[in-house]
């Protein structure tokens, strides 16, 4: 990687950059685009740093057929693979919804998995601190099933996935702020 | 658990011999007051412990003198009894003990109680008592007086061993609050709860037993991973809790004499929200093992289990009633996690809570009078009583991110989690509303409070 990433926020702004105009390859979900989904992941609401990768790796003037074939064959890997960076998932208070931005990111995991098998994940479910202890336990464990759910619907398998809720134990962030909670929110992917 | 207090029978104090002896007394146990007070100061700053705030009187709180106790013979320094018990009866809410400089006399037997002097200062009720030597062990004799109606309600002797001095304090303290209120007390009983230091990226949880007072608590489980969820046997011998020990959650009953431990569910998936049945030989548990959170009923003996819930929602937090036959639980099949109670194990769940979007974590009153239960108002999370009878609701807490409630086994008192200045403390408030004090953790957090049964 020629980037330095201060977070996984910004690894998929970096990827925007650098797959520019290179559409998905077919697969189950909508097209929710990325346009809203940076500010869930970057809940510092911070200026976003775009360092270096200028994005000029796919350009297809002048490139026979094959060449351009490859070349969008390795933007592809590339994008998937940087959006393989992002292993956390945000969710709304009290709900296990997937965000739309948390989508692409998602079925790129799933593509990752159902081509490698024997790779293990642990999804670990987590909630804020607000509400009941016991409840934010069943809270992380649906935000966690519901990654599951997505995970498997797009391609990896059962086997290859373990869940664990921890509702409200295990805090990013501490402190009682929107911004603290919104972080705690989460469903982290934990590659064995 | 280990407390030994034998309660003897009633006596009564006529002849001369002894009331001279007390006379006596009476001038040794003024000059002993104030090393005496010297020593609880030196003996207060124990790491484990927690702390204690006393927050906010009661206007209606009775008026009752506690004499500080006589003493003969070679007794423990440290834990002084008659503080403690004008302490328990302060942290009760129910009871204004006078200040001892304000006392005109020191009586330590009836003889030498004059009713006008405590009239005078307002007094309904009076204490007086003596410690001695009986071996290897410390006696009280105590006298409990009816200030207005001249007379005696209680003279009792009870015995503890010279360490236990904590432990004879709380008895008087029960028979006291019997006397007058005609409820059991509950100052005997015990907390169960987690604290939780956090530093240096590690998070060290610790299950603690302690006195209501959150005095000689003693650490039980110690992990650097998530403890939650304590619940009492019903003979107060035996503590559930949930533990992620292994990386996953799972079930663990631990007897506290012995330190014996069980794991008795570790399913896929959840194994959560313990409460043990009446009767002890189940606990209601939140499991998924099925797909998603049901409440089910775990038999201790045979491990089997039972589901008692059938919802695509969540359902957990079960709660039984006081006679074991039906259950409280949180679900949130109306969108957002409400309280709803089952009469029977087969019965329709009926919707308890409306009065806003979040209503969890209910908990019957002994008598099954009342439901108390986290409430989410205007952003902050109190919690709340209804009347089972009427629904009617109140908020009994002004606090924020207020948890866990927990009610002593004589319905009198509760215990909550709630947050000061960003760190999590527990309270406890008479069970109508108002806080009584406060139990911060000397370091970190405290939270999942459990109010034992009665012991013994």
């Amino acid at each position: 990687m020629m980037f330095t990433m201060r977070n996984k926020a910004f690894a998929l702004v970096l990827s925007l950059g650098f797959i520019a105009g290179c559409s998905s390859t077919g697969d189950t979900m909508e097209d929710d685009g990325f346009g809203t989904g940076v500010s869930a992941t970057d809940q510092e609401g911070g200026s976003t740093v775009y360092d270096g990768a200028d994005g000029s790796g796919v350009s297809s003037s002048g490139l026979s057929e094959s060449e351009r074939m490859q070349a969008q064959e390795q933007a592809a890997q590339a994008e998937a693979a940087a959006l393989r960076n992002i292993t956390t998932f945000y969710f709304d208070f009290d709900t296990s919804e997937i965000k739309a931005e948390s989508r692409d990111v998602l079925a790129a995991h799933a593509r990752y998995l159902s081509d490698n098998p024997r790779t293990q994940v642990t999804l670990e479910g987590h909630a804020d601190e607000r509400g009941t202890t016991e409840y934010n336990l069943a809270l992380g464990e649906r935000r966690a099933n519901a990654v599951q759910r997505f995970l498997i619907i797009n391609g990896a398998s059962r086997d290859q996935l373990e869940n664990v809720s921890y509702g409200e134990e295990k805090p990013v962030v501490s402190g009682s702020s929107e911004s603290a909670w919104a972080q705690n929110r989460r469903v982290e992917m934990i590659f064995q | 658990m280990t407390m030994d207090i034998e309660n003897m029978t009633d006596y009564t104090l006529t002849d001369q011999r002894k009331k001279s002896r007390c006379r006596a007394l009476r001038r040794q146990c003024s000059r002993l007051l104030i090393p005496v007070f010297v020593l609880m100061a030196l003996a207060m700053p124990a790491s484990a412990e927690l702390l204690i705030r006393i927050t906010e009187g009661v206007d209606s709180a009775i008026p009752l003198a506690v004499v500080p106790f006589a003493k003969t013979g070679n007794l423990p320094g440290g834990d002084d009894v008659s503080e403690i018990v004008r302490d328990d009866l302060t942290m009760s809410g129910e009871f204004k003990p006078l200040s001892p400089e304000r006392m005109l006399s020191l009586p330590s037997r009836s003889d030498d109680v004059y009713y006008r002097d405590w009239r005078m200062l307002g007094q309904r009720f009076l204490l007086v008592g003596e410690l001695s030597q009986q071996g290897d062990r410390i006696q009280a004799r105590y006298e409990l007086f009816d200030v207005n109606g001249e007379r005696r309600l209680l003279g009792e002797t009870a015995a503890a061993s010279a360490d236990d001095m904590r432990g004879l304090a709380h008895h008087i303290s029960d028979k006291v609050y019997e006397a007058v209120t005609g409820e059991k007390g509950a100052f005997s009983t015990k907390l169960a709860y987690v604290t939780l230091e956090t530093g240096a990226g590690k998070r060290i949880y610790k299950l603690q037993v302690s006195d209501v007072d959150g005095k000689r608590a003693r650490v039980r489980l110690e992990s650097d991973e998530p403890i939650l969820s304590p619940t009492w046997s019903p003979d107060g011998k035996t503590l559930a809790y949930v533990s992620f020990e292994t990386g996953r959650p799972a079930i663990y009953t631990h007897e506290l004499s012995s330190g014996k431990r069980e794991r008795v569910a570790s399913f896929s998936g959840l194994n959560s929200s313990p409460d043990w049945s009446p009767d002890g030989k189940s606990l209601l548990v939140t499991l998924s093992k099925d797909g998603n959170a049901e409440i089910y009923k775990l038999d201790l003996a045979s491990k089997s289990t039972k589901r008692l819930t059938d919802h695509w929602s969540i359902d957990t937090e079960g709660s039984w009633t006081a006679d074991g036959r039906g259950f409280l639980f949180t679900s949130d099949r109306s969108g957002g996690p409400q309280v709803y109670y089952n009469a029977t194990e087969g019965a329709e769940p009926r919707r308890l809570t409306f009065g806003s979007r979040y209503n969890a974590r209910p908990r019957f009153s002994p008598d099954g009078k009342f439901i108390y239960y986290v409430h989410q108002r205007e952003g902050g999370f109190h919690i709340a009583r209804m009347n089972m009878e009427t629904g009617n609701e109140t908020v009994l807490t002004r606090t924020g991110l207020d948890e866990s409630p927990s009610v002593a086994p004589n319905g009198r008192m509760l215990i909550y989690s709630t947050q000061q200045g960003g760190t999590s403390v527990l309270t406890v408030m008479s069970a109508g509303g108002g806080s009584n004090y406060v139990l911060p953790a000397a370091t970190g957090d405290v939270r999942e409070p459990a109010w034992s049964p009665f012991l013994r």
